[in-house]
């Protein structure tokens, strides 16, 4: 039986499709004629990345491509005319490896019963896996361009970041599926692919446990091996096989092998994970390893990176070179933890030097990238990147990692990461340099689209108090009471940032503050699979938080209390009550 | 032709590992931690036990190039030598660890079949382990660091030398022959970890893991079988054959089976020791060492005339029902029967005071001190197939050596220096000066951590600043473990 709740959010939802089918039923704006097809930024300073500065010039782009960049360069009678004094063009960024454009409620593999489309399929959940035929958490069939989604709220932040393309990959499991390189815009999920596939990123995370293989590191490696082994084998024995059929068993057919063999004969990037000096020296390694005895190999590139100072020599004398992504989530202290717990030096040394891992790089001749790796808020990505500038690397070489050679990295330089004539028209209008802090996006172009971008909500007042931390929020549907866990981050102008978790998803902060005592914030979750708004607004007292919870048109009121540490929450439930079906109730909610 | 190496070799990132040995790497970060290498040290005015020849009062080793050169009563310092003085102090070679779990990166079992041979504990060794330090500082120089004991057959196995601030690449003892773990009994069978409400694994009972070990070795053979026919049919020309899958899992059993590989097995009770020596004898191959083999003593004649080593604890017993049978006497018994005895820590912290451990043979069992000496040096080198390059102060062996200050069989005795290839790995003068300049850098990175968090004026450096995911998997270096806690759960896992 349906509740009241939700068949309120149903009637909201299905206003909602009235409104957007009126909508939709006028024709769109570009048919019209109304978006123009040719645009020119005058007078504006040009970085192409590709070669030094232009002052004072302009750029010309038709049909979403570049068509002439240059100081004396005819303008087209059509085109739109942007005045760009004052301002700096960049190329737009490139998240190098992401899954922004990937809805996060991915069809889990297996469960929808065709994942596997013939052969053997991945275990799905709650299968056991009794050792590498059954090709445990692997799904390389899985393809992002086939699950891209213009629902994804990150899509419009990372654009108003100044991102206008990304390397995106499902995720999940240890071969989790095939990336493709998306550009940030769309009329329809599939206009945003550029190329795909460009790489098959492996994953070494053991996610079987005691009863399922693999359990251990060793084990996940073993199984990575076996795959490439037995994708090897297939090819090898198929060949045989084409030859003379007759009389011989057939080699039987598995989905991994298939399309991993045809992976590698693309030579399509394998991504390796490594951050620590270990694991690089582990991945460069394993990439020798992975190897056919006739110099095929599988192409092998390293995401992570954070702790390259100590091994980038060894990454550059690698041959063939290995590219690496550098993950811009930087190591920090975590918060709320045990004040008495002391960090271990390598741990501390680690913190204080992974910023400078990209100089080390750069130093060293290896090609690197930059990605968002967990960072939820895409301004903090060039600020993670303007780290390692203050570590010793080159603001042009910053600026390289995250336009220019991550497109070399996936072979789509020809089209992508610089300021040339014949690019695609992806384009950062800025109003200084990028790294300065104080510096504003002003506009982005995908595809030759314009797009104004959006500054999140600021806080008109300074706030009172101080929201960081871990809370619990405690409201009442229709369905009955229900709690969820509130990770806040607030910046000391009040400007809000975290995440949100409960049984009806987790959800980034996409915009919020606090102003002296009114608090507002909005996250995106699923709701009956729809990506929707939720608003919080309130007031904040200093202690607790209250206030109301909008969504869909409907308001409901919560309450939120700071979580207690867990080691305290085990002690009290302890003392509270030892046996009560209530706690367990409670926790069940949560 | 398109044949795969990896299909015609036995490869595995242990042999890459092995074979970058010669990988050019950076000191910049790790020079400080890194030992100095001079080319020749003296160590003169030490008693120095060799264990192969016996007790040199005042005598003196010359080391040249990382082995042992001269040894003798006097030797005159050559130029440029580096001298130690070691007057009053004892000189031993370096303690060989046959039962080791140290240096690994992440689970040392792969728990989740009963077959386990097709992990590697050399793809995982993690040079960053505290534990490698820590086993230096108690006069350890090499380790049999072996995969843990959930499986009937487990994980190949790698013999390290604990070259501390080295990269993983460089710590696999050259040239040794590499292994697999074996287990028997509780471990394998799951009977101390079931999980309420969950399917148990096969093997249940002693039985079960017979069958299993048998199963696996006629899936080996039969493997082996249809790579020898494939080789003769490309051979004689024939262009159709298909090869054979390589599999992983199985290229380690058959090294087994051609003698290629050592097999460790994990053991307690008589039955299942003499169960094994059957098995083993039916499909060809031998039994390199019993690991633990706490009722070893029971059956030691038939150990003996297997030629199969024994590596066991002290005097651990009654930790689980297959324990409860164990004596102290075990390691002196079975040496008094001819069987090749080391005395193994199988815990870190254990493995910091294996000298004292070899001297409890002394009491219980009346070894005499040599001998006691021998199950944690030479010994455990035989057993390894590691004997022609250490295990004894001898000229032309690697100059592994433990300086002391008492002598080593002596609970006073304590770890002044370690070497390893003629290279001073750990000195406790200088890890106790160093502590200082440690504690300064540490206080000094989180006083500019917590700067950085207090920064103020420009409030939007900030913005969305969240917790940092752990950096790395690591091991407090804070909390030493209790030994017997680590013995029964850890250790015995």
């Amino acid at each position: 039986m349906r509740s009241v709740f939700a068949r309120r959010c149903l009637s909201a939802l299905a206003f909602a499709l009235i409104l957007y089918v009126l909508l939709a039923a006028a024709p769109p704006m570009h048919a019209q004629g109304g978006e123009p097809q040719y645009f020119a930024i005058r007078g504006v300073r040009v970085v192409p990345v590709s070669g030094p500065p232009v002052e004072n010039a302009t750029v010309v782009m038709a049909h979403g491509v570049l068509t002439a960049i240059g100081k004396d360069v005819a303008i087209p009678p059509d085109a739109w005319i942007i005045e760009g004094k004052g301002l700096t063009v960049y190329p737009g960024l490139f998240d190098s490896f992401t899954d922004v454009g990937l809805p996060a409620a991915a069809p889990a593999p297996g469960a929808t019963g065709e994942g596997g489309g013939g052969g053997r399929r991945a275990a799905p959940t709650g299968e056991v896996s009794r050792g590498p035929e059954d090709r445990p958490s692997t799904t390389p069939w899985r393809s992002a361009a086939d699950e891209v989604s213009l629902s994804d709220k990150r899509i419009e932040s990372w654009r108003n970041g100044g991102f206008t393309t990304v390397v995106s990959a499902p995720k999940g499991g240890m071969f989790p599926g095939q990336a493709a390189v998306l550009d940030l815009a769309g009329d329809r999920a599939s206009d945003m692919v550029v190329k795909a596939p460009v790489a098959i990123p492996v994953s070494l995370q053991p996610g079987g446990g005691f009863g399922n293989f693999p359990g251990s590191l060793m084990g996940a490696l073993a199984y990575v091996h076996q795959v490439w082994v037995d994708t090897y084998w297939s090819t090898e024995a198929l060949a045989v096989y084409e030859k003379n059929p007759r009389g011989v068993a057939r080699p039987r057919y598995d989905h991994t092998e298939a399309v991993l063999g045809e992976a590698l004969e693309d030579h399509t990037l394998v991504l390796i994970p490594a951050n620590n000096s270990v694991q690089l020296r582990r991945a460069l390694q394993l990439v020798d390893l992975w190897k056919l005895d006739d110099g095929d190999h599988v192409d092998g590139a390293i995401y992570g990176g954070q702790m390259a100072y100590e091994v980038a020599d060894e990454i550059g004398a690698k041959k063939p070179p290995v590219p690496v992504l550098v993950n811009l989530k930087w190591p920090e202290a975590e918060k709320d933890t045990d004040p008495d717990e002391k960090p271990s030096l390598r741990t501390l040394r680690f913190r204080d030097k992974a910023p400078s891992s990209p100089a080390a790089l750069a130093k060293a001749g290896v090609k690197f990238a930059f990605y968002s790796g967990g960072i939820t808020a895409p301004k903090d990505i060039l600020k993670a990147a303007k780290k390692s500038i203050d570590a010793g690397l080159a603001p042009e070489a910053a600026l390289r990692a995250l336009t220019l050679t991550p497109a070399e990295i996936y072979h789509v330089a020809d089209r992508l990461g610089s300021i040339e004539t014949g690019k695609i028209a992806n384009l950062v209008l800025a109003d200084g340099d990028l790294f300065d802090e104080k510096t504003k996006i002003k506009m982005v172009f995908v595809d030759g689209k314009r797009f104004e971008t959006h500054e999140p909500e600021k806080p008109k007042d300074p706030p009172k108090g101080n929201l960081t931390g871990k809370w619990k929020l405690s409201y009442t549907t229709p369905e009955g009471p229900e709690e969820s866990t509130l990770d806040l981050d607030m910046a000391t102008d009040g400007t809000l940032s975290g995440t949100t978790s409960s049984k009806r998803g987790t959800g980034s902060i996409l915009s919020g503050y606090l102003s002296v005592d009114k608090f507002s914030f909005t996250i995106n979750i699923p709701i009956e699979g729809n990506p929707t708004d939720v608003v919080f607004t309130g007031t904040f007292d200093g202690a607790t938080l209250k206030g109301n919870i909008d969504v869909m048109g409907y308001s409901i009121e919560f309450t939120g209390a700071k979580a207690a540490p867990p080691s305290a929450a085990t002690s009290d439930s302890a003392v509270h009550n030892p046996s009560s079906n209530d706690s367990i109730a409670a926790g069940g909610a949560l | 032709m398109r044949i795969p190496s990896t299909l015609t070799q036995n490869r595995s990132l242990a042999a890459i590992v092995l074979g970058t040995c010669g990988l050019a790497f950076s000191f910049s970060a790790r020079a400080a931690a890194s030992p100095d290498a001079p080319p020749v040290i003296l160590i003169q005015n030490a008693t120095i036990l060799t264990v192969s020849h016996g007790t040199i009062e005042h005598g003196s080793v010359l080391i040249k190039d990382g082995k042992i050169v001269e040894i003798g009563a006097s030797i005159k310092a050559p130029k440029d030598a580096q001298v130690v003085d070691a007057a009053g102090q004892f000189v031993i070679p370096g303690i060989i660890d046959c039962h080791s779990h140290i240096a690994v990166d992440g689970s040392v079992n792969e728990g989740s079949v009963s077959v386990s041979s097709i992990v590697n504990i050399a793809d995982v060794l993690n040079p960053d382990d505290i534990d490698i330090y820590r086993d230096l500082a108690g006069g350890v120089t090499v380790a049999n660091v072996l995969h843990g004991s959930a499986n009937s057959i487990g994980g190949q196995t790698v013999v390290i030398k604990l070259r501390w601030g080295q990269p993983a690449a460089k710590l696999p003892f050259e040239g040794a022959v590499p292994g697999i773990k074996f287990a028997l009994g509780e471990n394998p069978k799951r009977s101390n970890f079931s999980l309420p409400g969950a399917t148990p694994r096969y093997p249940t009972t002693r039985m079960g893991v017979e069958e299993t070990i048998r199963t696996a070795f006629v899936e080996a053979r039969d493997y082996k079988k249809t790579w020898d026919d494939y080789d003769k049919r490309v051979a004689a020309g024939d262009k159709n054959a298909i090869p054979p899958r390589r599999d992983l899992r199985l290229d380690p059993l058959v090294e087994v089976l051609e003698g290629k590989r050592y097999v460790h097995a994990h053991c307690y009770r008589e039955d299942e020791i003499l169960m094994l020596l059957r098995v083993a004898k039916e499909f060809g191959f031998k039994v390199r060492t019993l690991q633990h083999v706490l009722e070893g003593y029971k059956v030691a004649d038939e150990i003996a005339a297997a030629g199969t080593g024994a590596s066991t604890f002290s005097d651990w017993w009654a930790y689980k029902v297959e324990a409860y049978d164990a004596i102290p006497y075990n390691a002196a018994l079975m040496t008094r029967r001819g069987v090749i005895v080391s005395i193994n820590s199988d815990d870190a912290e254990e493995a910091t005071h294996l000298n004292q451990e070899a001297a409890k043979t002394m009491k219980y069992g009346g070894l005499t001190h040599d001998e006691a000496l021998k199950l944690v040096t030479i010994n455990p080198a035989i057993q390894l197939g590691i004997d022609k390059r250490v295990g004894s102060i001898d000229v032309g062996k690697d100059a592994d050596l433990v300086i002391y200050n008492h002598d080593p069989l002596s609970a006073y005795a304590v770890v002044q220096k370690t070497l390893i290839d003629g290279r001073v790995y750990f000195d406790r003068q200088r890890d106790i000066a160093d502590r200082g300049a440690r504690e300064m850098e540490k206080k000094a990175l989180m006083e500019k951590e917590k700067r950085a968090g207090e920064k103020k004026p420009d409030a939007t450096i900030e913005i969305g600043k969240r917790p940092g995911a752990k950096p790395e998997e690591k091991k407090s270096e804070e909390k030493p473990k209790p030994p017997q806690a680590d013995a029964v759960s850890g250790g015995a896992l």
